[in-house]
């Protein structure tokens, strides 16, 4: 089987240059541990998912194998290539997009933009040209062929970034948040492009980072979570999921709680729990597992005595934000999360 | 290795292509980047007419409006440009294409020569022919060996200024306003360089423009010769020595640069 990617303990750490307050990393003062002995596999032809809250390491990882950032230790092979030793091989067979990048320069137009881009890679002009009118059809972009960049929205931006990654004819795509801050229509566009584009050739790889659980479940063949700089698991979402099968998993709504929050992982039988405040709903989200089912009424009980209302209360399917939950004892959005 | 050479060259095309589209696309530029230097030339034409100055330092005038159109556009768009790339988001691009850094450089280099020549050429034209200039070209072939000798090492400082400007924001924003002012001035823009005394002149000869308007003066003017700093062959064998400095020391500088930025985690802006 050839590997994609492969890494090796990677390890990747910033000298902090204030001590700055970051407790939950549990660093040596000074120091930042953006990766922590991360050993990941990608298979060729796999579209495989990163998923882990803000800080977590994604973009670092990304950053390393695109050629971009050294490891601090570790190897990391891409397509079989060591990217500290032999960058230039690595780049000739990579391309990266980032959510909410800027590329390019306001004056030039679409066109023009992807042209340039797909020089960088010495793309015949009559290549590049064909390529681009299928992906700007594919997108949905036609009509902005000859629109100066400067002039896109966000959404088409980001549709612009995602044809300058594909237009360069990776065989690796780094895709980094790609549908970071895109409506719901732009993303599915976006997201059935990367699907297409797989299926094109069996050899063509995506590495995918998400703070978004259910694109990743969605999406990805496989997804590894991670946290703090370590790759906590690393499996199919449905194996994932059923990792989690015969544990109930429930989620409350109550009126939005300010306080209070943190003694609910108390509660007898609660096994794990996290809570997303939705103040624009006034309400505040309870998702938590129970060793066993019977323990809900412990929960009921334990709301009631702090006078707390249950708008709502159901069990659910577990999602891979579950399985994120049980690994980590804490929600993606938690405000206790770590903050990028 | 062959098709490296040719992705280079085609990453070279491409880069100067934006300057190249850049100079027609944008009329207001026009106006700032022609108008706004012969009003300043202008200026200092008047200046010299009132202190009864000799009649040629018209003519030493306006060839320095004009070169000091290529000396602006080195600091702004060369010395400063892969600041902005950064700052931008470009330049994670570029260091992740399978190229040569100094490629883009260098197509930054020849775009930014031939955006900047259509307005030199109209600076040049119109000053001279208000002002009525009038030329005695002892040496075309050396007036163009100079020209462009000095054109190369010029934007090769540019290229050096860029790749060790890389890993700072603001500071090299500082630096090159710094620059800017003080070149103007001891460079002899707008003067024969000798006036400022030998060893200026000397300090100011690392910086391609001085020798290479002292030699260009020298070779367009009649009166140029009496005013020379030095020989004109000696001055033309220092520019072709810069250039080759500048070119090489920026791609060491570009490459010491790339591999501390990778290693501190300066290449790329964090929040990407
Ligand atoms: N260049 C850098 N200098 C210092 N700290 C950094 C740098 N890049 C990332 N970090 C820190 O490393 C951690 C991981 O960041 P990142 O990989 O960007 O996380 P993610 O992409 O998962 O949100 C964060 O705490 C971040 O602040
Ligand atoms: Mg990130």
């Amino acid at each position: 089987m050839n590997y994609a990617v492969e890494t090796f303990d990677l390890n990747r750490s910033f000298k902090l240059k204030k001590a700055k307050n970051k407790k939950e990393n549990n660093n040596t003062p000074g120091k930042l541990i953006a990766l922590d002995n991360a050993s990941i596999k990608i298979h060729q032809g796999e579209l495989f998912g990163l998923l882990g809250p803000n800080g977590a390491g994604k973009t670092t990882l990304i950053k390393i194998l695109s050629t971009l950032l050294l490891p601090s230790s570790g190897t990391a092979l891409v397509d079989g290539v060591d990217v500290v030793k032999q960058p230039d091989q690595v780049r000739k067979r990579i391309n990266m997009v980032s959510g909410g990048e800027h590329c390019g320069y306001g004056i030039l137009n679409v066109r023009e933009t992807l042209w340039m881009f797909s020089q960088f890679y010495g793309i015949p002009t009559q290549v590049a040209q064909a390529r681009i009118d299928v992906l700007l059809k594919i997108l949905k972009m036609e009509e902005f062929a000859k629109t100066k960049i400067g002039k896109l929205s966000t959404g088409l931006r980001q549709k612009l970034n995602f044809m300058r990654g594909f237009v360069c004819g990776p065989k690796i795509m780094f895709l980094d948040e790609p549908t970071l801050g895109l409506d719901v229509q732009i993303a599915r566009d976006v997201r059935a492009y990367i699907r297409t584009w797989m299926k094109e050739n069996p050899e063509r790889t995506v590495l995918l980072t998400t703070h978004y659980m259910a694109e990743a479940d969605e999406l990805c063949d496989r997804v590894a979570i991670i946290d703090k700089g370590k790759v906590m698991v690393c499996d199919t979402p449905g194996n994932l999921k059923k990792t989690l099968a015969g544990e109930a998993v429930f989620r409350i709504e109550v009126p939005l709680a300010a306080n209070g929050m943190e003694t609910f992982g108390q509660i007898s039988g609660v096994k794990q729990f996290a809570y997303e405040h939705k103040s624009h709903l006034g309400r505040t989200e309870l998702k938590f597992i129970l060793h066993d089912e019977s323990a809900i009424s412990n929960v009921t009980e334990f709301l009631s005595n702090n006078s707390s209302k249950i708008v709502s209360l159901s069990k659910m399917e577990p999602s891979l934000e579950d399985v994120f939950v049980a690994l980590v004892g804490r929600g993606l959005k938690d405000e206790n999360g770590s903050q990028n | 290795m062959k098709t490296d050479l040719k992705t280079n060259f085609k990453a070279i095309i491409a880069r100067a292509y934006v300057r190249i589209i850049a100079a027609n696309r944008e009329p207001s530029w026009w106006f700032s980047e022609t108008l706004l230097p012969i009003l300043s030339t202008a200026a200092y034409v008047y200046v010299y007419k009132a202190l009864k100055a000799p009649p040629e330092y018209t003519g030493f005038v306006i060839l320095g409006g004009t070169m000091s159109a290529y000396w602006i556009q080195v600091l702004w768009s060369m010395a400063a440009q892969f600041y902005w790339e950064k700052e931008m988001g470009n330049l994670d691009l570029y260091m992740i294409a399978p190229i040569s850094r100094m490629s883009i450089l260098l197509g930054m280099a020849l775009g930014g020569i031939i955006q900047t020549t259509s307005r030199a050429a109209f600076i040049f034209l119109t000053g001279s022919l208000i002002f009525n200039v009038s030329f005695a070209v002892v040496s075309f072939p050396k007036l163009i060996a100079v020209f462009f000798l000095t054109l190369i090492s010029l934007y090769g400082l540019g290229m050096l200024f860029s790749s060790l400007f890389m890993l700072y924001g603001r500071e090299a924003w500082h630096g090159v306003t710094l620059l800017q002012e003080p070149v103007h001035l001891i460079s002899g823009f707008f003067f024969p360089v000798r006036n400022l005394g030998f060893v200026v002149g000397v300090v100011a000869s690392f910086i391609p423009l001085t020798l290479g308007l002292d030699a260009m003066r020298q070779l367009a003017f009649k009166a140029g010769a009496a005013s020379g700093f030095i020989n004109v062959n000696l001055e033309l064998s220092v520019l072709a020595v810069l250039c080759v400095i500048f070119l090489v020391t920026s791609k060491y500088a570009l490459e010491l640069m790339e591999k501390l930025g990778k290693k501190e985690g300066r290449l790329t802006l964090r929040w990407q």
